[in-house]
């Protein structure tokens, strides 16, 4: 099944195109239970073998500056300040003072209403990773929960575009979900999506966060995977970091394939993010290898692939260092935000 | 750069202590072979690696006389806990030196150092201490009141799995309280001799473990020999039949673990993507060098595009290359006369009108290679749905009902092992049942636990190994035939072992 240039179609028409009829909640359920199933077996034991890849010398420091690179540089915290935030951006533009070569992490992720700090703090470095720039990311939606009227959401959303956010990470109503209500989950992605619009007509990238942890199965994950792809997200993303167990292997590998498979069937490329728990350069790598091996390596750049990392960027910085000098640094040669 | 190509990441064979020749190994001690020596190589670079001594029937002789003096004097005299505690201390100095092995497996073998690493040696020290755990509870494993072994095993096993299949033979014979001669494979004998310096390691009373090296003639010299009470034999149907003919009308106990032509049966309603992945290890796990490779691909016609359009994905992430590379899919084919037939097979598969797909790899300039192939449009008739390729090669069929599935996957004179792979428990049993294969594994492919039977129907040979049936193949007068085993990827384990099936399968077992 092929769908004729999806990329020029809003998120509801594709999905109707898809489909192939009415965008009822009932069309929309059949649909996502109808895909093939996942077994945990399997799915682990692809994810386990993944994880044995032996990346060494060249390929190694290549991944460590790709993890760099794909970063959201992340805080998160009910005590988050602007001083906090304007560290952070310090951190995501100088990773590492004593290695000018260092590469910038791709963008800082904050609360909503840390977005004017971020972006203060950035000043004429905001703007595009791809170009040696760091977005600002903002969480929005009521994040972590969710819990809160539509209404809220948007507004949550577009003051975060209004305030210069780039990226806005959104939670998914896992409540809605759990209880076969796709058709809302759907609906208020289309709508965060169009909050995202900003008054030139362009978007904020919107990833959707399935909070893979709370939907626990596999299936689950498939089917919130697809359904927030045909609901229009640009990326989806594992976790809010809130919740345990937040990204896994084979989670996030099960997300990939989703993606491959909606590329193969509409050419269209969806970001995909892991985030929490990832905090060793060692895991991360493990990751990339996932990416490369599913979708394919094309997606190893800040427009498809990010970690939502907080201690994931001084583990890399110290590895990178053990690469530079041959011995490894302890935890004080790199610093602490 | 491109980062899939991953730089190289060889494994170190610095830990080798490899000596230039070695002997044979009979009455505890490496000794020469009368026969002429030859090398074994390298598959992947067609170095010699060492020479090897060559049994004729006088070394055989030798090897039969030193295990019947160990047997009658030692062996069958001990305890069975004291021989659990050879078989424990050998299986420990298995995992001791299991680097070591893994790296030897590989280079004599050709095959991916990821595989020995994480399924050969891991395997061949689980085999140990399992039947080490048997060998004092012989009364309890339900093969009736006092058990007896039988008294000398001859063994002659394939070049697929060198170690595991040595593993295979040695360690339930031991624990039954037998001894043993057993041959490696010609281009195979290397860790069979890592091997018996482990048993020197442990102590093993000599002659209880005897090694012979050679070609054919050599394993024909022992399996035919007058004083071994058993024959085992593991490799091709055609070699089976022959020993079979052979040992007809002597009192010596047989079994046979032959070829095999394994329907891999993918339903509509299967976890697609886990299904994909469960058929590349079905067929492209060890080069495809295995007895029960999934080697028939039979798809619902719903989904054939869509399962081989993923399954061509998918197999464009194998590496095939030095298998002593950690990142390493698809290592060498063992000899050049096993990649001749391949080649010929497949290139039979093309005139008879099956279309072939093969990977688009660089194959090393030294070595014996095949680029892992994928045949769409096979219909039952063609040959290479038929006869057993051992290879990395594909046939992939069509079926439109479960009952087409089942009688096509029957329609076969092998009966090793099937896989089915659905969501659905009640279509998996059903199917399982009505299925004339040793081993049915669902959704899952290529498990091997020393816990569960192992063995075939028809072509496929006789007996099992592995479990308690496979003590039963080297105790006197068990009067108990061995069930097939259904494995389920949810526990990875048998579920059907027992005597539940007991009926269904005497009938099939029987010969």
């Amino acid at each position: 099944m092929t769908i004729d240039h999806p990329v020029a179609l809003a998120p509801a028409e594709r999905a109707v195109r898809l489909l192939g009829g009415d965008l009822t909640e009932k069309a929309l359920a059949l649909h996502l239970d109808g895909l093939a199933g996942v077994d945990a077996v399997g799915l682990e034991q692809r994810a386990a073998g993944l994880a044995t890849r032996s990346i060494k010398t060249s390929s190694k420091a290549w991944a460590l500056d790709t993890i760099m690179r794909t970063c959201d540089l992340t805080t998160l915290e009910g005590a988050d300040t602007p001083g906090k935030v304007r560290s952070l951006v310090a951190k995501a533009v100088t990773p590492d003072a004593s290695d000018p070569t260092t590469p910038r992490v791709a963008a800082v992720c904050v609360y909503g209403d840390m977005v004017p700090y971020a972006v203060e703090a950035l000043g004429s470095l905001h703007g595009d990773p791809d170009a040696g720039l760091v977005s600002v990311a903002a969480v929005a939606t009521a994040f972590p929960s969710g819990r809160a009227s539509l209404d809220i959401k948007l507004a949550d959303t577009s003051e975060a575009v209004a305030a210069g956010a780039d990226e806005i990470d959104m939670v998914i109503d896992r409540g809605a979900f759990l209880s076969g209500r796709y058709g809302l989950v759907f609906d208020q992605i289309v709508a965060v999506k169009e909050a995202c619009r900003r008054p030139d007509g362009t978007y904020a990238h919107l990833k959707v966060i399935l909070e893979t942890g709370e939907l626990v199965t596999y299936d689950n994950v498939k089917r919130a995977s697809w359904l927030a792809i045909l609901a229009g997200a640009d990326f989806i993303k594992t976790s809010t970091g809130k919740v345990s167990p937040a990204a896994t292997l084979p989670v996030t590998l099960l997300m990939l394939e989703v993606i491959r498979d909606w590329h193969r069937l509409t050419g269209e490329k969806v970001g995909m993010k892991p985030a929490g728990g990832i905090r060793a350069s060692k895991d991360a790598v493990r990751y990339l290898v996932t990416v490369a091996e599913t979708v394919g390596e094309e997606w190893l750049t800040p427009h498809l692939w990010r970690f939502g990392a907080s201690s994931l960027v001084n583990d890399v910085l110290l590895q990178r260092q053990k690469l530079r000098t041959g011995h490894y640094s302890g935890p004080d040669y790199v610093t602490v935000d | 750069m491109s980062f899939l190509e991953y730089a190289p990441a060889p494994e170190s064979t610095s830990i080798l202590n490899l000596k230039s020749e070695y002997g044979l190994f009979i009455d505890g001690e490496f000794v020469d072979g009368s026969g002429e020596v030859f090398d074994t190589i390298s598959p992947a670079t067609e170095e010699v690696i060492a020479r090897i001594a060559q049994a004729d029937a006088s070394d055989v002789d030798r090897a039969v006389a030193a295990a019947r003096r160990a047997y009658d004097r030692t062996w069958s005299r001990m305890s069975g806990s004291d021989r659990g505690k050879y078989l424990f201390r050998i299986a420990r100095l298995v995992q001791e030196r299991s680097r070591e092995l893994a790296v030897a497996e590989s280079l004599d073998n050709g095959k991916p150092i990821r595989e020995t690493r994480d399924v050969d040696v891991p395997l061949v020290a689980a085999w140990f201490f399992y039947y080490a755990g048997w060998a004092d509870k012989l009364e309890y494993a339900g093969l009736g009141p006092n058990p007896r072994s039988l008294g000398v095993a001859a063994q002659v096993i394939p070049w697929n799995f060198p170690l595991l299949m040595l593993a295979w033979k040695i360690a339930p014979a031991l624990a039954a309280g037998n001894t043993v001669v057993i041959k490696p494979a010609e281009t195979t004998s290397l860790t069979a001799m890592l091997f018996a310096e482990i048993l020197q390691q442990a102590d093993l009373p000599a002659g209880v473990v005897n090694i012979v090296t050679g070609p054919g003639s050599t394993g024909q010299a022992l399996v035919t020999h007058d004083d071994v009470n058993k024959v085992a034999f593991t490799g091709s149907t055609g070699v089976g039949r022959m020993i079979a003919r052979q040992v007809a009308g002597s009192s010596k106990k047989l079994t046979l673990e032959l070829g095999g032509k394994a329907a891999n049966i993918v339903f509509d309603d299967a976890a697609i993507d886990q299904a994909v992945e469960g058929i590349v290890n079905g067929i492209f796990f060890n080069q495809g060098h295995v007895c029960c490779a999934g080697s028939r691909l039979l798809v619902q016609e719903n989904v054939h595009d869509e399962v081989v359009d993923k399954l061509k994905y998918r197999l464009s992430t194998l590496r095939l290359g030095d298998p002593l590379d950690k990142n390493t899919d698809i290592g060498a084919i063992n000899s050049a006369a096993q990649l001749e037939r391949i080649r010929t097979l497949s290139d039979t598969g093309e005139n008879e009108g099956a279309e072939r797909w093969q990977l688009d790899c660089t194959i090393p300039e030294k070595g014996f290679w095949f680029r892992p192939t994928i045949f769409t449009r096979v219909s039952a008739a063609h040959t290479i749905a038929r006869e057993e390729i051992f290879g990395p090669v594909l046939s992939v069929l069509t079926f439109r009902t479960p009952d087409e599935a089942i009688a096509k996957a029957n329609n076969t004179p092998y009966g090793l092992s099937a896989g089915i792979w659905t969501e659905k428990a009640s279509r998996m049993l059903a199917v399982a049942d009505r299925l004339r294969a040793g081993v049915v594994w669902a959704n899952t492919f290529n498990k091997f636990d020393p816990a569960s039977p192992f063995g075939g129907y028809k072509e496929s040979g006789y007996g099992r190994e592995g479990g308690r049936q496979g003590l039963a193949a080297y105790l006197e007068s068990a009067g108990w035939e061995a069930p097939a085993a259904i494995m389920a990827s949810a526990a990875s384990a048998t579920t059907a072992a027992s005597g539940g099936r007991k009926k269904t399968t005497k009938k099939a077992v029987a010969k």
